[in-house]
């Protein structure tokens, strides 16, 4: 077991923001960061059988697309789903080794491959499947939030956030600090209701998700009427005459 | 420092006392980086990419490029895998056993060059239109027309015909252009929205950050499609529409704004041709001595030039001219006709599967946003004739419209009647509308004309002109002195009057057939002819293998260029092989389909950012050389020599269209400050790598919007060489070409149809749009087939090129037959569940997956994720050849026998693949049948030297940080 200390009050909690109102599902999140990943601080990022019967590789970060309710309402639902970095992670938890911690200067929750026996007791412990078993290497991987980035003195400022989310084209994903209410991202889930995901579980997950809008569709959602009026001055008259003597330039 | 440490107090050490975890947090990206362009899909995105070690450490969005503005989809991130595809071709192949066997052997270049040379050279010393050549997803046709042009061949077109000329050729002859890369919505001002079909795959990166845009700015979005999947998912509100009733919902908002008189005849009387006066006899417009187009002045009661300004045009009321003919305004003819209760939304309902009420109520919506949410902005614009306008006013509706529109043999017209609702509401390149993308808007329709008349085409002669165009009337089809088709695939004949991107789709068919006439070769780039970009996948692989009496191809040669090992590939005899998208020059050019925007005018380059370590060249430069070799006069000099040695390199530089004017348009003139028209610069190509591989001009804002009429922007865009003169550009709701062909089948004027396609032409060369069932529809029993049967694009998919890719193939390698749950339960059939899906062409079988957010008579599934087994680099088991399936099976080439003759399965007015109006009926499988997609056509071999793929793919280890 792996102990760690709970955010104080304050701390930094870096997180990811994500908005289920314009995800459109397109994967460019998932297979920018794969990309980015692939020569990065967990690389590589394996793929088993790339070519064959049963591609199977690595991702950090995956979308999961289901239909919620029925009939004309049903909303189909585009997820994407990667480390939440909880403040409680239980896969430090029940880590044998140490190789899952969790930062104390940012949050982020990391493996440490050089310790991981990869015995995937995390993966079983994550009550998010966040966790990526890298079978070829024998370790457990995830998101690091692309620490490699985020601070990467060679990329310029604009540039150091994950690449899910400098990659998105529906502008559907944000990164900051979540532990500071001031910040950017905590301004978006208050004006936006963001919720965290599965909180009755208690692993107090930083990321937060934005619910969808409510759709436009009702009667005078947009200021309208129900139905164009006719123009009561041309009340029984060919409806052609209206046209007649107007006023018009070319 | 960079190192930085786990704060051992922070957190328990491991329990056997390893040290803490030391994490590199600045590592080293990348050696260098290149900016180019991505062609992972048609978008066109700038891309800027990372190099370490001499291969690709990372891709990602270019923050400058007018595209994508730094983001990138998860086609453009996965270049990596593309480009180290194994599936990738190595040397030039020569077919050594059966056509689509897979046998060849490697042959040096001088050998394949020689070898088309000689193909090639014969073709165009006897009858050059013996050669069809036509490229697939290819963004290079300003160069592949003017080939095709130098060569002597009509037999030219690209991928159009069977993808959107639709949506281009009805945009081009209604308001001077069209959606994507001719216009786009202005998301920062529009209040509402409509997308209509599937959309996903064109113009990706900015629709998405559109559509985010939109909602977060609150306007709304309505989306049109019988699927609810990506966008559709998150509209306000879906409108799961009947495939191919579009047009009729369509025209049921146009009865309602007319009803109630919600338009913009302000609008219409400027803007539109809507007050030019339709002659009661024949139908075209009155027009004066000089050509003019008339309208009638209500002041001064007399007929005036319709191009004149600064008078009160009539817009109904029939008149009497001086000669004693009978007119009426256009105006007139359109009210009339969509005023009529078989437009009114009762009428309609039932047929497009969306109730009467919403119908009504989005009219309303449409209305209440266009006229009491005008916008109006503080900038002074000059109209055509010269009169300031202090205020820019804006009708903030927006619409964008793509395949799920065009790929219907009702697109035209059904693209036309969207044109018309957003010229009714004034909502044609104002604030908030629809805005043309420079070089558009251009004359309605732009020139020139096709080429490929008998007198045209002569062997070892150019054609004179480019083989495409928009013919006005039946004087411009290309037909021969019996008035059959010049042109292999039909195109610009009376079957396919306005086939303005030629009909790719009948190509191989004709040429089997010899029908107008047989070939010799057929020289095909970029284009999956032999699988999933044909319809009636197995039967053209039949035509292509099919021999004559005497052993022979009945198509002697196929001579085909790509970069991988696709079907086609198995299906041709000589085989060029293309370098990668990385590894390229190219250009995205004005010529051709460039990336302007509403704020103006853009185009871009490729650069190889890597070198081939193949023996592959890019395909645009063998192009050139073969031209060279054939002395076709565009590529060579005076004395015999290449005129573009360099390749394309040297073409994008040098070749001159017009004086002054090339394929790229910035950093023209020897200094290159010159701007669309310049001499050729020698560091034209350094200059666009310096600025990030593209270039941009931006209008100034008097010449943003009302680009049709807008003194500055057209005198402006003269300037620049995208349009020839700065005269207002008419907006045409009632369409005299169309006119012209009907009434080349009511026997009126010197140009006669001929007897059979008369009643078609009448009937379908309306000048008005008008809606009519698709013709699959009318053709079978509707009882037999009563599903409807689409595709969708699945966004991290672009055509077989994307399902190879190692990264993208584990997101979607297999595909499922959807369908609404209650009609699979109706139908006995579940989750699961194995079915037949047959047409009245074939059937196929695979896997159900039902669903609520479908239209209730439609099914679906992904398109182009089926493979054959061993192409595209992949194991002869992988899912996509017995776990996907292509609808492309379904779907003939030819519609049913209607009085003894069998058209195209196209559009009657402009060739276009009806992808879309496939009717199928659904079965339960077998329990024995269950497991494997069918059609399983057999294996294909793999040519000599492709590499082992491995089995384990660790890309980028080597770079990770220590």
């Amino acid at each position: 077991m792996t102990s760690y200390a709970e955010p104080a009050a304050g701390a930094k909690k870096l997180g990811l923001v994500i908005d289920l109102d314009t995800c459109v599902g397109c994967h460019a999140c998932a297979v920018n960061c794969k990309e980015w990943n692939s020569g990065g601080h967990s690389a590589p990022m394996t793929d088993l059988d790339p070519y064959g019967a049963n591609a199977d590789g690595v991702w950090f970060n995956r979308i999961h697309t289901f239909e919620a309710g029925e009939g004309p309402d049903s909303r189909t639902v585009h997820f994407p789903k990667s480390c939440l970095h909880c403040e409680k992670p239980a896969c430090v938890e029940v880590c044998p080794t140490g190789a899952s911690y969790k930062r104390e200067e940012d949050g982020i929750v990391l493996v440490n491959a050089d310790t991981c026996i990869g015995c995937k007791l995390c993966s079983w412990a994550c009550p998010y499947g966040a966790r990526e078993f890298d079978a070829d290497e024998g370790v457990m991987k995830k998101c690091t939030l692309c620490i490699d980035r985020i601070y990467n003195e060679n990329l310029a400022p604009e540039e150091r956030v994950p690449a899910c989310v400098s990659t998105c084209p529906a502008s559907a994903r944000h990164f900051g600090d979540l532990g500071d209410p001031q910040s950017d991202v905590s301004k978006l889930v208050e004006a936006r209701g963001g919720y965290a995901l599965m909180p009755e579980m208690g692993y107090a997950p930083v990321n937060r998700y934005l619910p969808p809008r409510a759709g436009k569709k009702a009667v005078g959602c947009t200021g309208a009427e129900a139905e164009l009026a006719k123009p009561a001055e041309t009340a029984g008259l060919h409806p052609l005459l209206r046209w007649m003597d107007k006023v018009l330039s070319r | 420092m960079s190192i930085r440490t786990a704060k051992k107090g922070a957190m328990k050490m491991p329990m056997d006392g390893t040290g803490p975890h030391e994490i590199e947090l600045s590592p080293k990206v990348s050696d260098e980086v290149k900016c180019t362009t991505c062609y992972m899909c048609a978008c066109r995105c700038g891309i800027r990419v990372h190099l370490r070690d001499g291969r690709i450490r990372y891709i990602e969005g270019n923050k400058d490029h007018p595209v994508n503005r730094g983001v990138l989809c998860a086609k453009g991130s996965a270049g990596i895998m593309n480009h180290y595809s194994p599936a990738r071709l190595s040397k030039p192949l020569l077919r050594v056993g059966e056509r689509g066997a897979g046998d060849f052997k490697e042959i040096e270049w001088d050998e394949a060059l020689d070898l088309a040379e000689k193909w090639l050279g014969d073709i165009r010393a006897s009858d050059p239109k013996k050669l069809a050549f036509f490229t697939g997803r290819d963004q290079s046709q300003s160069l592949t027309g003017w080939w095709a042009n130098q060569f002597g061949t009509p037999n030219f077109a690209a991928h159009g015909g069977f993808c959107s000329v639709n949506m281009a050729a009805a945009g081009l002859y209604s308001i001077g252009g069209s959606f994507w890369e001719f216009g786009e919505p202005d998301w920062e001002r529009a209040e509402y929205f409509l997308l209509f079909g599937v959309a996903e795959d064109h113009d990706s990166n900015p629709i998405k950050a559109g559509l985010a845009t939109l909602k977060q700015r609150g306007a709304k979005f309505v989306a049109v499609n019988p699927v609810k999947t990506g966008y559709q998912a998150i509209a306000d509100e879906w409108i799961g529409i009947a495939p191919g009733t579009d047009g009729l919902f369509v025209l049921a908002l146009v009865h309602e704004l007319l009803r109630a008189d919600r338009i913009d005849l302000d609008f219409l009387a400027r803007y539109t041709n809507a007050p030019w006066l339709v002659a009661r006899d024949d139908g075209l417009f009155v027009r004066d001595a000089a050509g003019a187009p008339l309208c009638w002045d209500a002041d001064k009661n007399t007929a005036v030039s319709a191009l004149g300004a600064d008078f009160n045009p009539r817009l109904v009321g029939e008149v009497t001219l001086a000669d004693g003919r009978k007119a009426v305004p256009a105006f007139e003819l359109m009210a009339l006709r969509y005023l009529s209760p078989d437009y009114a939304p009762e009428a309609v309902a039932e047929r497009c599967g969306v109730s009467a009420a919403t119908i009504k109520r989005i009219a309303a919506e449409l209305a209440h946003a266009a006229f009491e949410k005008q916008i109006v902005l503080d900038q002074p614009w000059t109209d055509w004739a010269g009169r300031r306008h202090e205020k820019t006013i804006g009708r903030p509706v927006a619409m964008h419209a793509m395949r799920g529109i065009s790929a219907h043999s009702n697109g035209f017209q059904t693209c036309r009647a969207l044109h018309l609702l957003q010229m009714l509401l004034g909502a044609v390149d104002t604030p908030g509308s629809w805005r043309y993308k420079a070089p558009f808007p251009r004359p309605c329709p732009p020139g020139p004309k096709p080429t490929g008349k008998p007198a045209q085409v002569n062997p070892g002669k150019p054609m004179g002109g480019m083989p495409l165009g928009f013919p006005l009337g039946p004087e411009d089809l290309l037909l021969d002195d019996d008035g059959q088709p010049m042109r292999i695939d039909k195109a610009y004949s009376w079957e396919a009057p306005i086939a303005a991107h030629g009909l790719m789709h009948m190509a191989i068919r004709n040429a089997w057939a010899g029908d107008p006439y047989k070939i010799d070769t057929l020289f095909m780039y970029m284009a999956n002819m032999a699988w999933n970009s044909s319809m009636n996948s197995a039967g053209t692989a039949a035509m292509l293998t099919d021999k004559n009496a005497d052993g022979s191809y009945k198509i002697p040669h196929i001579i085909y260029s790509d970069a991988f090992y696709s079907e086609q590939v198995a299906y041709s005899d000589l085989i060029l092989p293309d370098t990668t998208y990385l590894e390229r020059w190219d250009c995205i050019s004005l010529l051709d389909r460039p990336i302007g925007s509403a704020e103006g005018p853009a185009d871009a380059i490729r650069q190889p950012v890597v070198v081939p370590d193949r023996d592959v060249r890019a395909f645009q430069s063998v192009l050139i050389e073969l031209g060279s070799r054939l002395k076709l006069p565009g590529f060579t000099n005076a004395d015999g020599t290449p005129k573009f040695p360099g390749g394309y390199p040297d073409y994008i530089v040098n070749h001159e269209r017009k004086p002054g004017v090339g394929p790229l348009a910035g950093f023209r003139g020897v200094d290159g400050d010159k701007a669309g028209v310049g001499a050729p610069n020698p560091k034209q190509l350094e200059r666009y790598i310096e600025n990030g591989a593209f270039w941009r001009h931006h209008l100034e804002p008097d010449q943003l919007y009302y680009k049709h009429a807008n003194k500055g922007y057209l005198e402006a865009a003269t300037k620049l060489g995208l349009i020839d003169k700065p005269e207002q550009i008419v907006l045409q709701i009632y369409s005299e070409p169309l006119q012209r062909f009907r009434n080349a089948a009511r026997g009126i004027g010197a140009i006669q149809a001929p007897p059979e396609h008369r009643a078609r032409l009448e009937t379908y060369f309306d000048p008005l749009p008008f809606w009519y069932p698709t013709f699959e529809a009318t053709q079978i029993a509707e009882a037999e087939f009563p599903l409807h049967a689409v595709t969708q694009r699945p966004m991290p998919m672009y055509h077989s090129w994307g399902s190879q890719n190692a990264w993208l193939r584990q997101i979607l390698n297999r595909n499922r037959l959807y369908m609404h749950r209650q009609t699979a339960a109706d139908l006995g059939l579940a989750d699961d569940d194995w079915a037949w899906i047959t047409s009245h062409h074939g059937r196929v079988k695979a896997q159900i997956r039902t669903m609520e957010g479908v239209n209730p008579n439609t099914v679906w599934t992904w398109n182009a994720i089926g493979k054959r087994a061993g192409t595209w680099g992949l194991d002869a088991d992988a899912p996509e050849s017995n776990q996907a399936f292509l609808l492309n099976h379904l779907i003939g080439e030819l519609l049913p026998a209607k009085n003894g003759y069998r058209y195209s399965n196209s559009d009657p007015v402009t060739g276009q693949a009806a992808w879309y109006d496939l009717r199928v009926r659904v079965e339960k499988a077998a329990a024995a049948e269950a497991g494997i997609t069918s059609p399983r056509l057999p294996d294909i071999a793999t040519p000599p030297h492709m590499p082992e793929h491995p089995a384990v793919l660790r890309y980028g280890s080597e770079w990770k940080p220590q």
